[in-house]
């Protein structure tokens, strides 16, 4: 293990990924590292391959060049079953919750301690219930997921993400598409477990504000590299001005508001065409 | 030169599918052990692939068997064998007519269900979830739903024949007239327990994994868009069908020339 | 729960429906029952020809079914066929001064072994030799010497 030169306190540590897509560089000699205990936000937007990095850290896709240690493992050198060992103290929250729709909530919670555990029925149910419990949902033990909403659905992936007790979580864009209510129980929930089970969170969004309430770190990523790190605080005073204009939202600055286009009058005219 | 070249790429396309096909069952077979262990799951799976069959099997096996006792009467009465009724009902239906429709329609019935119902949980990232939850997809999803397949053709297909003969004898003994005694006495000496009922079974055995196996494969590998599963699903059908009836004749010359 | 647990049931019952399937496949539309038995004795006959038989044809006996053909093979010193049969226990006398010959049911029907008795009061046994045998008739052999008559006697029907 490679444990004499890295620093303990990081649960997860890039550097000088590099990741393509065809021709297209996705991470130019990224450098990453993520603090055990605390939540760390990777921003930027869309497009810029936030899932694709979560997708790296996790072992779903390799990458061309550079190391990625999580939990002090080299993920390029893992075998299919040492991956998935590892991957028994990950927990993963998809976009859309990926719960199995043929099961009960309650089953949906229980099928990673079913698959990892021989525990008897009774102390399944026990955990089971203690995890919707606390994502507020243990009277819907036994709806079917299609009877939930969405914000619902993502409550109960969290619930049994972290039914096996992970020391990682991830979270694939866990804002997206919530109302405001929903949003605001999302947040709270992500720093409640965070604090309550000692988790290492990690976000992956584009939701400025929701991110700086809940996040202790966050990371700015555009063109493959890290434009910017710090706390939501220190983000939000970067005199940069493409992170300002990220962070305030502005349609136009350093990223043009039009894709690069011939000149417009000029194509009107029809002399830019063929 | 065109035409060559398409050929030539239809051949290559082909050859990879197979062998995919080929590497991906051996994916399954390394799990089955592992698989069987915990049996509930393939148990379930075989209510929903086989038990849910089941009237389909039964209502085509007997129309087939009565179609079959219509037509060979009609036949035999020409040569004055009707008393022969009986063995051609049997034979032809314990070699030939149900493992293959047995196989084709459980291709439409349970390997489009398989396939779609793979390919949708890939679609919605079930899948991923699973091997994010560090538990292997293949192993928990495909594998008991392609042993439940390989269980269910079988006994389906002896239901089918089975049904088939009652069919038979209804309308050839009963519409017909045939001599109920001379119906199953002269099926009794003609048909042998092992070429005949055994030969069967094994070709269905082999026809329900090769079913099983395609509509397996194409929900797994499916691309994972509502086109891309309806895609999935009429491969499934087009091939499982193509499959059975090549597996068919080269089974049947194999069986006939003889171990 | 409840619901598995319907679901379970049904496939044992759908299970055991296939092998009553089966069961009923094997025992009562083949001819399953001429294996098992290994019961009765064990007798052989020579034939010139055997024409189209096969092994696992009846050998009857005034119509009545007392055994089976057991095995067919080619004596390599005279090429003739010697057919192993097996008699059922019960049938015990009968003369070891029998023919066995090779017959056909109906015009299109299968061949198999008539026995017609003798007179002797020694019966056949384990082991026991058939000492009179008539082949099988061929239908090409029958027209030939049919002709050859013909021919014979002066071309005139």
């Amino acid at each position: 293990m490679a444990s004499a030169e890295r620093d303990d306190n990081n649960a997860v540590e890039i550097t000088g990924l590099r990741y393509r897509v065809g021709e297209k560089a996705i991470f130019d000699r990224l450098n990453i590292s993520i603090q055990r205990g605390k939540v760390t936000a990777i921003m930027g937007p869309s497009g810029t391959g936030k899932t694709t990095l979560l997708r790296i850290m996790t072992g779903q896709v390799l990458a061309d060049r550079g190391r990625v240690l999580v939990e002090g493992k080299n993920m390029a050198r893992l075998t299919g079953d040492e991956l998935y060992e590892l991957r028994k103290q990950m927990g993963f929250l998809f976009q859309n919750g990926a719960l199995f729709t043929d099961s009960t909530v309650y089953e949906n919670v229980a099928f990673p301690l079913r698959e990892h555990t021989r525990l008897p029925e009774s102390l399944i149910r026990h955990i089971v219930l203690m995890k919707l419990q606390a994502v507020g949902l243990r009277g819907a033990a036994d709806l079917m997921p299609g009877e939930l909403s969405g914000g619902m659905a993502r409550r109960v992936a969290l619930a049994r993400a972290i039914a096996m007790d992970p020391k990682i979580i991830f979270y694939d864009e866990p804002f997206a598409g919530l109302d405001p209510i929903s949003m605001g129980v999302i947040v709270r929930l992500i720093r409640r477990l965070n604090d309550s089970l000692g988790l290492t969170s990690i976000i992956v969004s584009h939701d400025v504000d929701e991110v700086s309430t809940v996040s202790d770190q966050s990371y700015l990523i555009s063109n493959g590299k890290v434009v910017a790190y710090g706390t939501p605080r220190e983000l939000e005073q970067n005199k940069s001005a493409w992170v300002r204009q990220f962070m305030k939202g502005l349609a136009d600055g350093p990223v043009p508001f039009h894709y690069p286009a011939p000149d417009y009058a000029a194509q009107l005219l029809g002399e830019e065409r063929n | 030169m065109g035409l060559l070249r398409e050929l030539y790429y239809i051949l290559l396309g082909f050859l990879q599918g197979l062998g995919a096909c080929w590497l991906f069952l051996f994916r399954i077979l390394r799990y089955t052990p592992a698989a069987l262990l915990r049996w509930r799951i393939i148990w379930q799976q075989i209510y929903s692939v086989g038990a849910m069959s089941l009237v389909l099997i039964m209502v085509s096996g007997f129309f087939v068997g009565m179609v079959m006792g219509l037509q060979g009467y009609n036949t035999l009465s020409k040569f004055a064998a009707t008393s022969a009724l009986g063995t051609l009902v049997a034979l032809s239906l314990l070699r030939e007519l149900a493992p293959v429709v047995t196989a084709l329609l459980f291709a439409g019935r349970a390997g489009t269900a398989l396939t779609s119902e793979i390919g949708l949980m890939r679609a919605t990232e079930q899948i991923a979830g699973m091997e994010m939850m560090a538990v292997d997809p293949v192993r928990r999803v495909v594998v008991p739903r392609f042993l439940a397949g390989v269980v269910s053709v079988p006994l389906l297909t002896m239901i089918f024949s089975a049904v088939g003969i009652l069919g038979g004898f209804v309308i050839g003994v009963s519409f017909m007239g045939v001599d109920s005694g001379a119906f199953w006495s002269q099926m009794r000496v003609n048909v042998d327990v092992w070429d005949d009922v055994v030969g069967g079974f094994i070709k269905s055995i082999v026809f329900g994994g090769a079913c099983s196996l395609l509509a397996v494969y194409e929900g797994y590998y499916s691309h994972p868009t509502a086109e891309g599963v309806s895609r999935a699903t009429t491969r499934t059908v087009v091939n499982s069908a193509l499959a059975v009836l090549v597996l068919d004749y080269l089974l049947t010359a194999f069986m006939i020339h003889g171990v | 729960m409840r619901q598995t647990r319907s679901i379970e049931i049904s496939t044992g019952l759908f299970i055991i429906l296939g092998f009553c399937a089966l069961f009923f496949l094997a025992t009562q539309t083949t001819n399953i029952k001429a294996y098992g038995d290994t019961g009765g004795y064990e007798v052989t006959a020579t034939f010139t020809n055997v024409g189209g038989l096969k092994v696992r044809a009846p050998v009857t006996m005034a119509g009545v079914d007392v055994g089976r053909v057991t095995a067919i093979r080619l004596d390599s010193r005279n090429f003739n066929a010697v057919v192993t049969m097996r008699i059922g226990s019960k049938f015990n006398e009968i003369p070891d001064d029998s023919t066995a010959a090779i017959l056909t049911s109906g015009l299109l029907g299968e061949q198999y072994i008539g026995l017609s008795p003798g007179g002797a009061e020694t019966y056949l046994k384990n082991g026991s030799k058939i000492q009179f045998t008539q082949p099988a008739i061929i239908l090409e052999n029958l027209i030939g010497q049919f002709l050859f008559n013909k021919a014979s006697s002066g071309g005139k029907p």
